[in-house]
């Protein structure tokens, strides 16, 4: 799909999360992250293309889709005079298939109370409670935008290893954005990066990190390597790294060269950078 | 059953894990017929990704180890266990084979060869150097 804004687009993007798969959305702070999630919701309209979630489309069948599925954003879209018992209310209504029972067991397995108002409730407290609505009524798609950004490492770990039970059954999937991509290495099945309105790759998280490495190299070397093997080049003062995109045809290729293996991290670097080639 | 799982290994981790569950079937300690932890259950108790498990499952399942059955489940698979160390005996003999003919070619005796193969396996390095320093 693409979506124009002034000054920003989102240029004919395009990803599958296969059903029961926990898809990482990994780009920076204004990559399209957070347009291609309000573009899938139907928050905002789409230029062309076509979006399909749980097989249906995103315009056509919006008022089935939104009962299937489950949206956590970074901010509670809550107002602050509720409680946590209001909140089961709103949703019983929203959701035929709220579970108040399982909504119970998450309140207080997250330990909030019931009846103190969301206003006074800390960051954690309110993604805890966003995520308890949105684990409660059996949603099979749930849909995250920066939904561990600026929680602390414990409860962020907490949060994911219940998402991990979640999908327990194999018939529910995630689409999760994030820029701390530490949680996406964890537990992502896949990973889409997106940079400047661009998918730059998407697959399974295993074959990219696996794929790709980074090579140590003199600089006075660097004009031997293949143009088609290299992402980027990042050059210090005392040598050169290159991100290669196939680890083990370069160690057959440079075999003399050091070649590290990459992280998420690593490889979204290099391929923002991808453009200028010699980047430090 | 223990798995640990190292990140700064270098090795995929769904080797590392398909790896030590072939250990711990080859050592007895999972038996023929016994069910291992659903896919998604290691996965989720190891806080990796489901791809991950399924994909050392596979690799178990390839190399015979195993057997899946959708909705059943992942068994320990029979009869290898003699197959394997048949296997694991032909590979050792044809590395044997060639350090002993680099012996011979160096002048090296049984003996020496004899006291090395110990040494590599007590793993004494201090040993070692000093059984190379002697050559």
């Amino acid at each position: 799909m693409t979506k124009r804004y002034d000054g920003f687009t989102l240029d004919s993007i395009s990803f599958d999360v296969p059903k029961g798969c926990i898809m990482g959305f990994i780009g920076q702070n204004g990559a399209g992250k957070t347009t291609t999630i309000r573009s899938l919701l139907h928050i905002t309209d789409i230029d062309s293309g076509e979006i399909r979630l749980l097989g249906l489309d995103h315009i056509k069948d919006e008022t089935a889709i939104k009962k299937r599925i489950a949206v956590v954003f970074d901010e509670l879209p809550f107002h602050d005079v509720f409680n946590a018992k209001d909140m089961a209310r709103i949703f019983e209504g929203m959701y035929p298939e709220w579970d108040n029972t399982v909504y119970q067991q998450y309140l207080e397995r997250f330990q909030l109370p019931k009846k103190k108002k969301i206003g006074q409730f800390s960051k954690g407290m309110k993604m805890k409670l966003q995520i308890a609505c949105a684990l409660s009524h059996n949603a099979e798609l749930l849909v995250m935008d920066e939904a561990t950004t600026g929680l602390d490492p414990v409860v962020r770990d907490e949060i994911l290893h219940i998402f991990m039970e979640y999908l327990q059954n194999g018939e529910r999937s995630i689409l999760m954005s994030s820029h701390i991509t530490s949680d996406l290495e964890k537990i992502a099945d896949m990973v889409t990066f997106i940079d400047k309105g661009k998918i730059l790759l998407t697959g399974y998280k295993d074959e990219i990190i696996e794929s790709h490495g980074i090579l140590k190299c003199d600089k006075e070397r660097i004009a031997e390597i293949d143009a088609e093997d290299i992402v980027s080049i990042r050059l210090n003062n005392f040598g050169a790294e290159v991100m290669v995109q196939d680890r083990e045809n370069a160690s057959y290729k440079y075999r003399d060269c050091v070649i590290d293996p990459a992280s998420l991290d690593d490889i979204m670097l290099y391929y923002v950078h991808r453009d200028v080639k010699e980047w430090s | 059953m223990n798995i640990n799982i190292s990140n700064a290994s270098g090795e995929p981790i769904y080797l590392q894990i398909a790896n030590q569950i072939k250990t711990l079937i080859l050592e007895g300690k999972l038996k023929e017929g016994e069910m291992l932890p659903s896919m998604r259950i290691l996965a989720t108790e190891l806080r990796i990704s489901f791809m991950t498990t399924k994909r050392a499952y596979e690799e178990l399942e390839r190399d015979g180890f195993i057997e899946s059955y959708t909705g059943r489940g992942s068994f320990v698979k029979a009869q290898n266990l003699e197959l394997y160390r048949e296997e694991q005996i032909k590979r050792i003999e044809s590395l044997l084979i060639e350090a002993s003919d680099t012996a011979q070619k160096a002048g090296i005796t049984m003996q020496e060869l004899h006291e090395l193969l110990d040494l590599v396996n007590g793993g004494d390095q201090h040993l070692i150097m000093r059984l190379r320093s002697r050559a």
